[in-house]
């Protein structure tokens, strides 16, 4: 048999039925929901008198417009309190199991899923939302898809698709200090462009990708659907079986050993081809940070803001006049001396406990500047929370003048309250940096967390791998 | 989902690349739980001054003259024109419902976004690839003629300028099929039913594991 990538073994492996221009059934094993790409997939299947294929693959919790303070109080706004009780409503009528808000379970579903074991090697994986890449760091074929998928799925147990084209991006060498996952998903975007990755699954192997651990692995895939491939994804191996194990929706103790042997022969094999590959190597990845409202838009940060005058393609040019307008920026400005008003640590990118230990660690012991007007921290989920308070993360960040927050998307998308004015400029751990995202007139710097947290205590954009 | 019939449209040029579904339809907006009401608040942050939020009466908001979608040459456009990485972000439907709801049948771009090029088919939309030099020229063509229309034939794939100049499109089979004949996705899917039951009976005795 001719040796095979990973793409094409978890294709493979789910292929219902292919017609003769390559349309093709896909069965999906796990489907994820949140409140807000459902509730019409929901209403379509009532009104077409449809039930759910396969209840048990479906996981639901609430994210998008969870508040993030004063839980308790519950959802102020009644159009978002609507929305969370419409899907309370539809789980409960259809049996779905749902993690509400204010069980310790619930959180950002890319966060749950994976930390509730429910995201397994060699499995497709669905949700109504882009960063549903994020599973494939299991060895998962993992799609973000519409809402009207997410009626298919539901009604059928299988998703429309056409085989996609592969991308290896190969990493190898050691990571400097302070470098984390997100840079190189960053450096990655800023290399082959938002639309680089379009039509593309990628999977990242080499061996920096190797000796990333799942938290790592996660924020890279999260991050491949900004570089337009909608599936990214790492090959399994001990570290991700190390990981599953024992989790509540793990395989029991008597499919472990089947499932574990199954799970080792999703890698790509020797001389698999892909149709694309690219290499990084890892020793010159510089932490990096977005300037303008595209994530392609980054740079290294000890890089200068770009000046259009330089750039000849016309249109290239006119996009950089906007977003620097947009951004509030001068050409030719060194990143370190951009000041900020607020930090974002958290987000289905960086809201894990690694993500919150890697802030914690640079917090420790400083203070917030005083021209910093918000430094929030949210985890990514109850559990996150607990643990991070299981190790005093949180009197780390309170101690530093961090807010230490509820879990759910928060400012990522800006959805709940937390959001930011016109004007503020922002430090973020999330993952896009589009006008408006997070808030109207807001302005977005994709980091990391230990750049986050080291640019809300200097004020400015800081090299944490000088410190 | 209805029929994607031949029709004659304005087209409305938007020349900027990587149009995001967040700024064709801001986060707010995502609240609805319904699928329609959205084209009031496509564009919103770009078309309007003030701040939009669910439910406001968009007739009485101040707007943005210098938005290209205000001018009143391209009021009634049925055919947006944009450039490379039309869609890219969210993969929120609300985007294709926002522009369908505002009247726009047709998107023709270099290139776009998997999910959302995915999310257009499914709701009776015809999204366009053409080569970036055939973009720019249409860019020019629209920017030089007011009311400058496209005839949209998606059987012979075609588009036609005043000028009869014809643009030929690539559209998957599969897809055309759907649109031309207004077809349900599911209904479809589940004349296979059989086939599925095949297969999950088959995958779940290799994996058991993924049904407990």
């Amino acid at each position: 048999m001719n040796a095979q990538t990973l793409y094409d073994k978890l294709w493979n492996s789910h292929l219902v039925r292919t017609e003769a221009d390559g349309t093709s059934l896909i069965y999906i094993d796990r489907h994820l929901v949140h409140e807000v790409t459902s509730p019409q997939a929901f209403e379509g299947m009532r009104m077409a008198n449809r039930k759910p294929w396969r209840v048990g693959s479906i996981l639901a919790v609430p994210d998008h417009n969870v508040p993030t303070k004063n839980l308790a109080a519950g959802i102020t706004d009644p159009i978002s309190r609507l929305q969370v009780e419409t899907l309370d409503a539809n789980c409960a009528e259809l049996g779905i199991t749902e993690f509400k808000m204010g069980d310790i379970r619930q959180g950002v579903v890319h966060v749950m899923g994976p930390e509730q074991g429910a995201t397994l090697p060699g499995m497709t994986v669905v949700c109504g939302d882009s960063h549903t890449s994020t599973h494939g760091a299991f060895g998962a074929l993992a799609h973000g898809i519409g809402t009207s998928e997410v009626e298919h799925v539901m009604a059928t147990q299988c998703l429309v698709a056409k085989k996609s084209k592969t991308m290896l991006v190969k990493v190898d060498g050691k990571l400097g200090h302070g470098v984390t996952s997100k840079d190189i998903a960053l450096e990655v975007i800023g290399m082959i462009g938002t639309a680089g990755g379009t039509g593309y699954a990628i999977e990242f192997g080499g061996d920096t990708i190797r000796g990333l651990s799942m938290e790592g692995r996660m924020t890279l895939c999260n991050m491949a659907i900004e570089a337009g491939a909608r599936a990214g994804m790492v090959a399994a191996d001990e570290v991700t079986f190390e990981y599953i194990k024992g989790r509540p929706f793990a395989p029991q103790a008597s499919q472990w050993d089947a499932a574990v042997t199954y799970w080792r022969t999703l890698h790509s094999d020797d001389g698999a081809k892909f149709d694309t590959t690219i290499t990084l190597d890892a020793a010159k990845i510089k932490p990096q940070v977005t300037w303008g409202t595209s994530p392609e838009m980054v740079l290294p940060v000890d890089g200068i803001v770009p000046d259009p005058a330089n750039i000849t393609d016309a249109v290239k040019r006119s996009d950089t006049e906007r977003a620097l307008q947009y951004m509030g920026l001068k050409a030719n400005t060194p990143i370190t001396e951009i000041k900020i008003d607020k930090v974002f640590i958290g987000s289905c990118t960086n809201g894990r406990i690694e993500d919150m230990r890697a802030a914690a660690a640079v917090a420790k012991g400083g203070k917030v500047a005083a021209s910093v007007m918000l430094a929030m921290v949210v985890p990514g989920s109850g559990l996150v929370k607990a643990q991070a308070e299981k190790e005093g993360l949180d009197k780390i960040f309170i101690a530093a003048g961090f807010e230490w927050r509820d879990p759910g998307c928060s400012m990522c998308l800006a959805m709940n309250d937390d959001r930011l004015s016109s004007g503020e400029r922002c430090a973020s751990t999330s993952n896009r940096n589009f006008e408006g995202r997070q808030g109207q007139g807001g302005r977005t710097h994709l980091v990391s967390p230990a750049m986050a947290a080291a640019a809300a205590i200097a004020g400015h954009f800081v090299d944490v791998s000088k410190q | 989902m209805q029929k994607f019939e031949k029709f004659s449209g304005l087209v409305a040029p938007l020349d900027r690349a990587n149009v995001d579904t967040d700024a064709i339809i801001p986060k707010q907006f995502l609240k609805s739980i319904k699928r329609s009401g959205f084209g009031p608040y496509a564009f919103d942050e770009w078309r309007y001054l003030d701040h939009g939020e669910p439910g406001m009466d968009c007739s009485k908001r101040p707007l943005n003259k210098d938005f290209v979608l205000n001018q009143a040459r391209y009021q009634g456009a049925q055919v947006l024109l944009a450039r490379e990485n039309f869609g890219c972000g969210s993969s929120r439907e609300h985007a294709p419902w926002a522009l369908d709801d505002y009247g726009f049948r047709v998107v023709i771009a270099p290139s776009f976004a998997d999910i959302f090029f995915n999310n257009c088919f499914k709701n009776g939309m015809l999204p366009i690839k053409l080569a970036a030099d055939k973009v720019d020229e249409l860019f020019k063509a629209v920017e030089a003629k007011s009311g400058f229309a496209l005839a949209v034939d998606l059987v012979q794939q075609t588009l036609t300028t005043p000028d009869g100049v014809v643009y030929k499109f690539e559209v998957d089979e599969f897809r055309k099929h759907c649109l031309l004949n207004g077809l349900d996705d599911i209904g479809l899917t589940l004349q296979h039913k059989a086939d599925i039951s095949t297969f999950e009976t088959k995958h779940r005795a290799s994996q058991p594991w993924l049904f407990s």
